[in-house]
């Protein structure tokens, strides 16, 4: 379970001041469901997802991950989370089963369960006949599932996924979707980000929808073409976010 | 503090750099290939040419000298020198060093000489150029043992010993044992490259494990996992301490290979007179006190390379960080070569105190209160050091630098 509660980032810049990056964001994902922050690029869905997974440090407000505070408790929270986006890399010049084992060891995994749960997971990833090999010398497909088998070491009960279809041939990309599909059926807590339209409409439980740090409406597929009188993602999408990209641009 | 999270960290840095061609080039082969090549090789090659410059017959043209046949054929018996007929270009060849150097004998020199009335005879040369200085150098010599002939003469001629323009002597004699001949002249050079290997060493794992993670993405991929920063940054700080031990343990022990071999196989006296000043007997005693005093300043320079590199976006971005800071390591180092005593106050400045150091402990001079000084202050900026890369390692502005 996430509960994301007024959580707020403040950027210092030394050209345009302070920059309210994520302002107030509250919602709930819960366990078994994907919760899917739609936004434009710089709306604020990356810092929003990096918070919650501790890797940057909220200036307000606060989140609950699997019952501990981000602020409070950021090793426990890292603990129970796993984090893929288009900028988790891989080292280069280890193989992908040493990738793994590096991450399930800084979970603190004794070496025997460690072996069992590669085991079962190169297994059902099919990525036996690589594991070996240096991630260097790996296909993106290839690097995608071993980036999958990294989150997935320590069976963390929370998934976040910042934009992880982000630059991928259309095979890669339906791994990852069938990945988060699968994450949902083992009943994790799912949040992931996106702009594209259509991975929301195919995966999402619940939408945000986020611009400039602030989430401006959430609910289901159905519940916001109800309230928007709209059946087109994309149109409710614009419906949405014009009138304070307006606002902004007047300012 | 957990040791295990830390020694993850450090094991997986370490297969990694082992991985690496370039960490494996700056950190092994630079310190096993420059110190023997140094040694052994520049030592030698610096001899063998300054031998065969002095072996050369130096062609030579005399200027005058019509009236002074004595002269001409005195100079004529000088083997090292070879007497070109003159030309009007004399003084282009020199330049052009097609003859090394140029004698004049003014008209009526020998006349003068026997009316006892003071001559001038000028040699000239192309300043700078070592073989021209040689020959000017034996031609000088000849000229003055000429002239101590016609004193002497003219001395018996009058009745008078010759001693009487010596009444007594003056004789320098070194002390100092040949091996500290040899420290006092290349301690600040061993000194020097000990320091810059300890610096090379980790300069390029500290750029590769801070700007180069950030490079690749994979600074985000280690943050999302349990691991506290601390821990994160301890366990890469470890692995480029290591590096940069490991460069100067080998550059300190193939310098006392080096110069062993050269001993063993009386190398230096094969190379002549020159060499002698070579002559450096550094034992294990040595290697071991010069290596103990590295290590903190190892520490000082893992920690500082880290910390500057970890502000960089990208690989390149640090090493346009991390070149003026060689400077800033450079030059105290080379400063120890100067004709610099350790003092107190020196002993607290950073670099330079390790490296007038190194000069006294190649030629086993051990002042132990400078000793504690160095290796306690230098303890103390090497704490500051690592506090501060831990530090920045907490800091997202300096993590997320976009």
């Amino acid at each position: 379970m996430i509960e994301s509660r007024a959580l707020t980032k403040l950027f210092k810049d030394k050209k345009r001041g302070e920059i309210r990056a994520v302002d107030k964001v509250s919602f709930v994902c819960k366990p078994g469901q994907i919760y899917g922050l739609l936004g434009a690029n710089g709306a604020g869905k990356t810092t929003t997802l990096r918070m919650l997974a501790t890797i940057l440090e909220p200036s307000d407000g606060t989140a609950i991950v699997c019952g501990n505070d981000v602020i409070e408790e950021p090793q426990k929270v890292r603990a129970n989370v796993g984090f893929l986006s288009a900028a988790t890399a891989l080292y280069p010049r280890l193989s992908s089963q040493e990738m793994v084992e590096y991450f399930g060891r800084l979970n603190g995994l004794d070496e025997a369960i460690l072996k069992k749960r590669i085991d079962d997971i190169f297994g059902r990833l099919g990525m036996n006949s690589f594991r070996d090999r240096r991630c260097d010398k790996l296909s993106t497909g290839m690097k995608q599932k071993t980036s999958i088998a990294r989150t997935l070491i320590h069976d963390p009960q929370v998934m976040i996924f910042d934009e992880p279809t982000l630059g991928l041939d259309i095979m890669t990309a339906r791994t990852i979707i069938d990945f988060i599909r699968e994450c949902r059926q083992r009943g994790k807590t799912v949040i992931f980000s996106t702009h594209v339209m259509s991975e929301v409409e195919r995966l999402c439980d619940t939408i945000g929808i986020i611009q400039s740090g602030k989430l401006l409406a959430e609910g289901s597929l159905a519940e916001l073409r109800e309230q928007y009188k709209e059946n087109d993602l994309e149109e409710i999408f614009v419906k949405i976010v014009a009138p304070l990209q307006k606002n902004e641009e007047v300012a | 503090m957990s040791l295990q999270n830390i020694g993850i960290v450090y094991r997986k840095e370490l297969r990694e750099a082992l991985r690496d061609r370039r960490t494996l080039i700056s950190s092994l082969l630079v310190p096993l290939v420059l110190f023997p090549l140094l040694t052994a090789g520049l030592g030698a090659a610096i001899s063998v040419l300054m031998g065969q410059a002095k072996e050369e017959i130096y062609k030579v043209m005399i200027i005058g000298g019509e009236d002074s046949p004595r002269l001409v054929d005195d100079l004529r018996q000088l083997k090292t020198i070879q007497i070109m007929p003159l030309a009007q270009t004399w003084k282009d060849q020199i330049v052009d060093k097609t003859i090394r150097a140029a004698i004049e004998i003014p008209v009526g020199f020998e006349s003068d000489l026997s009316a006892e009335k003071s001559v001038t005879l000028k040699i000239y040369d192309y300043e700078g150029d070592l073989k021209s200085s040689l020959a000017s150098g034996l031609i000088k010599e000849h000229l003055e043992g000429y002239r101590e002939g016609v004193v002497k003469a003219s001395l018996y001629l009058k009745n008078i010993s010759p001693e009487t323009l010596k009444p007594f002597e003056v004789e320098k004699q070194n002390v100092a044992p040949p091996e500290k001949v040899g420290g006092a002249a290349f301690g600040g050079v061993i000194g020097y490259m000990v320091i810059l290997l300890c610096l090379t060493g980790c300069m390029y794992p500290a750029m590769d494990l801070t700007a180069g993670e950030k490079e690749r993405g994979t600074m985000e991929t280690i943050l999302s996992s349990p691991i506290s920063r601390t821990h994160l940054v301890l366990g890469k700080f470890f692995l480029v301490l290591t590096t940069s031990l490991v460069t100067a343990a080998l550059s300190v022990t193939s310098m006392g290979v080096s110069f062993w071999v050269l001993e063993r196989f009386h190398a230096f006296d094969k190379m002549g007179s020159d060499a002698a000043q070579l002559q450096l007997s550094i034992g294990l005693k040595q290697v071991l006190s010069i290596f103990i005093m590295v290590l903190p300043l190892a520490v000082l320079f893992s920690a500082g390379v880290m910390t500057v590199s970890l502000f960089a976006k990208s690989y390149k971005e640090a090493q346009s960080y991390i070149t003026p800071l060689m400077f800033v390591v450079i030059i105290p180092a080379v400063s120890a070569m100067l004709p610099i005593d350790l003092t107190a106050k020196l002993a607290l400045v950073p670099i330079l105190n390790a490296s007038l150091l190194c000069k006294e402990l190649v030629v086993n001079t051990y002042h132990w209160n400078y000793i504690a000084i160095i290796f306690f202050s230098t303890c103390v900026y090497a704490a500051a050091a690592l506090f501060l890369a831990v530090k920045m390692f907490q800091r997202e502005d300096v993590l997320f630098r976009s």
